[in-house]
């Protein structure tokens, strides 16, 4: 059971009161009505499945509510950092970048 | 019964306090102190069991977790039985009832015994593979036979009668055993001030120094144990935890601890006491100091009762005065196991022989054997045990320098006890939870913890260290390393020196050669516990198993509830020699928790009955029950499901409230929907966004339904939202989609349009809401309002008003989910009782009648509205409902499905839309889920058009009405599908519209 930092409430608490919410950095097309079938398709369905570094989304759902992002190694299910919405991850690499 | 291996004097029980027991329907006698193993060696009791697929006698082998026989039910009553209790885990108490879990139909002759000898060659490994797969229809028959013949034990038929805890703990430093190791780290962390806790699993802490012989300081080891556990027990920021067992190690420094705190005291907890405790730990820094487990040695018939562990005769010997024989043969590949030999003769009973596999062992221990007069045979083996129920003899034989091949003649010793030791295997399968895997280190002859990213250390056996000056010294400087690391000052503690006589080299030896192959010789078991022997993981490798995971699961090595604690190494190296491979190449299969067994008490704790999942209900919900409702569960509310009359049958019930709706007025608790106050002055514009349809224009006073959905274009959710300011709404949801909606507005504020200045909340419990409908329901709510003008062209449908109901002040939303005149009257939550009462008190005259959600879908359904997760499942878009009117296409903002709809399968035309359908039997009610096909007669498997989503008999129209997905179904209004049903009947079914009743909407707009 992970012990996530949540970085608005600024304490460490248990997964129990979180959500996992899927891969981080993915922003929804500015323009979806120009994106073709394809472009669309895989901003909907096709993810990365690294081993290693991966970032995603969660939120402190019984807590402050707020969504956060987590750079989690995959393998060892370390968590190596969690930063706000808006900011960006000291860690990164290049099989997990934003896909758009 | 006598306690005829009793001895007279020494140990750690308490002959003054002797206990009556029961095993097998037999009474016995032992003491406080015992433990169920020791007390049933201590009375001779040899067979404790049958093993589990030769149904051969077997008896107990070791003296603790590791132990793969002695595994039985545990109660004395129905509703306290307990299976999987390992009797050398089990403190013995007064009155304990325990039986053998194997052994059907009974323990010294069964069944099974003879099939398994008539079957012997028949079970070779992969047997349940290759036997009872097919055919598959009768595999319930054959699993009835194999869990009797198993032996796994049965849960209780009655409710568990005592209470379980859970408690979450914060630590700095987490101690696993309470051995040499453990207590040495737990002094070192303790002194720094860190919060410390150390849990054993045993009822006396203290591990190997409890078994005696040995010196600390010249003193006694029991001396520096007493001093420790006391000094310990005096710290504020220490808890020991005995009877506790670290089942499991998780993430994070997440560790469960499994305490049992009555069961050394009886069948029951006392009153108001927790039987078992599950400790939810985490932990800054967790010391592992496990210990290790001593290897059986593996050679022909070694399942014999009277084949042991040397150690657990050791403790046996020492801990509870028990010598569980008279005439010992000792095997070893070590100097250490010669300490059973001297304990045995110590007590006064025949060593007949050590035979030490090593060629010309000599050093201290041997010199010591022979001080004694015992004899030793070096490059020797016992290649195998003789004897029906109990041992009768060992044969021993020359043993080649490299243990590959047996030599020369044989001769038989003729004895009841063989003891043996390969070695120690150190206990590193809490280091292996979190993914870890074990290192090979051939110094050791045995795995150790690999490298991790827990926030851990390993201490004494565990980590190879097998002396006790090594297990001392390192527990107090890696307590100390914990409690720096988890920031305090700690000094190692200063520890005694024990002697000990030096050890010489042991051997790496998993397996003692038979003068035949290991196929041909007798059975040599690697597992007890599934019954696993040499031959078969020889024969799993031949057949082509490579994968060491693949041989576990082909020969079921290790899948017992012992985990293989005993055999797994052996049973490796044997693969491992087999495949022509190192033991390193070879590697480990996975241990994962639990260590061992958990009751299911423990996991569950307080979380059951009442307390199983949160109940939400209603503010008026003693109205509801004082009237008799049934009651759904939706999400976790309890919602009125329908309220029938005394002798009434559902239907009968539902008819009279459909009626009562249409023709009079009916009432509804709607409390339940999902309530969420959105604010902001960009709250309008985001509602554009998440909604399908336009609200852009939507003046405050007014209310509209939406539809939501996902970016892949399906419907997910719907609901009415109001306008209650200009920067004011009120957005409704489902019940059970309430929090999730919550959360994806949020998700899409937060992380997509953090500029929209918007705030949302649910407001759910805030308010009790409560719907009338009908005919009456102006002239009802006339009576009860003076401030809110009911005129039908002030207070239009889809018009909401603020104002005063039952003297509370209300706000009263003109929507409907039946398509009558209908008012949704919200008032605040704690009010909610005295309007409803209210609205009961002046409806009496005109019958009004409360409906619950069953009649509420027959009604909706009646008018063509979905439910969104009822009618939709996620693969249904808006123009799939015929619901094109709720999309607004031409917003400026790409609102979230817009794209996902226009993707090419999405714009298909003849994707399955929803249509209604009738039974051209009006009288048959077609069950929901059911599947249309165009041809009935056509082989199977047939071509399916779409399945049945709603189904109801309606009372208004006199008739079924079913709403369902139709291939192409917007297009093919008239015609007839058939739904063939799982009782081989066929039923006809006409396409029409979704509407029903009133398609005009006349109804509502009175």
């Amino acid at each position: 059971m992970f012990y996530i930092y949540c970085p608005y409430c600024g304490e460490h608490r248990e997964e129990e009161e979180f959500h996992a919410k899927g891969q981080a950095h993915l922003a929804r097309p500015k323009d979806p009505d120009a994106c073709s079938d394809e472009e669309w398709g895989n901003f909907l369905y096709f993810r990365p499945n690294p081993r290693g570094l991966y970032h995603e989304l969660w939120v402190h759902a019984i807590g402050c509510r707020k969504f956060f992002n987590i750079a989690r190694d995959t393998q060892t299910y370390e968590i190596l950092e969690t930063y706000r919405i808006g900011e960006s991850p000291k860690l990164s690499q290049s099989t997990d970048q934003q896909q758009s | 019964m006598t306690q005829s291996n009793r001895l007279p004097r020494g140990g750690r029980i308490d002959r003054s306090r002797p206990l009556t027991f029961k095993f097998n329907g037999q009474t016995y006698q032992g003491f406080a102190g015992d433990s169920l193993a020791s007390a049933l060696l201590a009375n001779g009791v040899d067979v404790i069991g049958r093993s589990f697929k030769y149904s051969r006698p077997r008896g107990i082998i070791a003296a603790g977790a590791e132990e793969p026989n002695a595994v039985f039910q545990l109660g004395a009553t129905e509703a306290t039985q307990t299976p999987n209790v390992r009797a050398t885990q089990q403190e013995l108490f007064d009155g304990l009832v325990s039986q053998p879990t194997s052994g059907w139909p009974n323990l010294n002759f069964d069944f099974m015994g003879l099939m398994g000898t008539i079957l012997g060659r028949m079970l070779p490994p992969g047997f349940y593979y290759k036997t009872f797969m097919f055919p598959q229809a009768a595999w319930d028959t054959y699993e009835k036979y194999i869990r009797k013949a198993a032996g796994l034990g049965r849960s209780p038929r009655e409710p568990d009668v005592d209470i379980y805890d859970h408690l979450n703990q914060h630590t700095d430093v987490l101690i696993v055993g309470a051995g040499p190791a453990g207590l040495a780290a737990a002094l070192s962390a303790a002194r720094s001030g860190a919060r410390v806790i150390l849990a054993d699993e045993q009822a006396e802490m203290g591990g190997s120094l409890l078994d005696g012989g040995y010196t600390l300081d010249g003193q006694p080891a029991a001396e520096w144990l007493k001093a420790t556990l006391d000094e310990l027990a005096r710290y504020d920021n220490v808890l020991l935890l005995p009877r506790s067992t670290v089942n499991g190690y998780h993430d994070h420094n997440f560790l469960t601890i499994h305490e049992r705190r009555t069961d050394h005291i009886g069948d029951r907890a006392p009153a108001n006491h927790s039987r078992q405790r599950l400790h939810r730990v985490r932990a800054k820094w967790v010391v592992l100091a496990t210990g290790a487990h001593e290897r059986p040695l593996v050679y022909g018939n070694n399942d014999l009762p009277g084949c042991m562990l040397a150690s657990a005769v050791s403790t046996y010997i020492n801990r509870y005065a028990v010598v569980p024989g008279n005439r010992l043969v000792l095997m070893t590949t070590n100097d250490n196991a010669y300490r059973t030999a001297f304990d045995w003769q110590d007590a006064g009973r025949e060593v007949v022989a050590i035979v030490d596999t090593r060629q010309g062992a000599a050093g201290a221990w041997q010199e010591e054997a022979r001080r004694r007069g015992i004899k030793v045979l070096t490059g020797h083996a016992v290649i195998e045990a003789r004897g029906r129920k109990r041992v009768q003899g060992a044969v021993v034989s020359g043993l080649s320098p490299d243990g590959s091949q047996a030599l020369g003649s044989d001769q038989v010793l003729v004895c009841d006890t063989l003891a043996t030791s390969g070695g120690w295997s150190p206990a590193v399968h809490l280091s292996c939870h979190t993914g870890s895997r074990p290192i090979w280190d051939d110094e050791v002859i045995g795995f150790v913890p690999g490298k991790t990213v827990q926030k851990q250390l390993a201490a004494g056996a565990v980590a190879g260290r097998f002396g006790l000056n090594e297990c001392l010294e390192e527990g107090a400087s890696l307590g100390a390393l914990a409690a720096t690391n988890a920031g305090f000052t700690a000094e190692p503690a200063a520890v005694p020196t024990a002697e000990c006589r030096p050890e010489t080299r042991p051997m790496a030896l998993f397996c003692v050669p038979h003068h035949k192959r290991n196929s041909r010789a007798p059975k040599q078991f690697v597992d007890f516990q599934t019954d696993v022997t040499a031959a078969a993981i020889e024969l799993a490798t031949r057949e082509g198993f490579e994968s060491i995971e693949h041989v576990k699961r082909y020969t079921a090595m290790g899948f017992g509830t012992d985990q293989g604690k005993l055999g797994n190494i052996n049973g490796m190296a044997i693969a491992a020699k087999s495949l022509n491979q190192t033991i390193s190449e070879t590697g480990t299969t996975i241990f994962r928790p639990n260590y061992t067994p958990v009751t299911f008490g423990a996991i569950a704790g307080r979380h059951c009955n009442d307390l199983f999942d949160p109940m939400r209900y209603t503010a008026m919900h003693e109205w509801h029950v004082k009237h008799g409702a049934k009651f759904e569960d939706v999400g976790q509310w309890k919602r009125p499901w329908y309220y029938p009359k005394p002798g009434e049958t559902m239907q009968q019930a539902l008819n009279r409230e459909c009626l009562a709706t249409r023709d009079s007025v009916g009432i509804l608790d709607a409390s339940t929907l999902g309530k969420i106050d959105i604010q902001g002055k960009d709250a309008r514009e985001f509602l554009g966004r998440v909604y399908t349809n336009a609200w852009a224009k939507l003046p405050v006073g007014k209310c509209r339904y939406g539809l939501m959905c996902r970016e892949d274009g399906m419907v997910f959710d719907d609901g009415v939202t109001s306008c209650l300011g200009e920067n004011h709404f009120l957005m409704t949801t489902t019940t059970g989609g309430a929090a999730g909606v919550l959360e994806w507005l949020e998700l899409y504020h937060q992380t997509e349009w953090p500029e929209l200045e918007v705030y949302m909340n649910t407001v759910t419990d805030h308010w009790a809401t409560m719907t009338i409908a009908g005919p009456n329901a102006r002239k009802l709510l006339s009576e009860l309002t003076d401030d809110i003008d009911l005129d039908r062209d002030t207070f239009k449908f889809m018009d909401w008003r603020q104002g005063t109901v039952a003297g509370v002040p209300a706000r009263v939303f003109r929507i409907s989910f039946t398509g009558e005149l209908s008012y949704e009257i919200n008032v605040q939550a704690h009010y909610g009782l005295h309007v409803w009462e209210k609205l009961f008190e002046h409806g009496a005259k005109y019958d009004l009648t409360p409906y619950g959600t069953e009649t509420m879908h027959i009604l909706r359904a009646e008018k063509g509205f979905i439910i969104a997760g009822q009618d939709t499942d996620g693969s249904v878009h808006p123009y799939d409902l015929g619901m094109s009117w709720a999309v607004k296409e031409d917003k400026p903002f790409s609102f979230i499905g817009k794209r996902g709809m226009k993707r090419e399968d999405c714009v298909r035309t003849d994707r399955k839309q929803l249509v209604g359908l009738k039974t051209l039997d009006p009288g048959i009610v077609l069950p929901e889920g059911a599947q249309a096909v165009d041809d009935p007669n056509q082989p199977k498997p047939m071509k399916m058009l779409g399945h049945i989503t709603s189904s109801y008999y309606s009372a208004n129209l006199e008739r079924s009405i079913a709403m369902g997905l139709i291939r192409n179904g917007h297009n093919r209004e008239g015609d007839i599908v058939y739904y063939p049903l799982e009782n081989g009947r066929v039923v006809e079914a006409e396409i029409c519209g979704t509407i029903f009743l009133d398609p005009k909407g006349e109804r509502q707009n009175v």
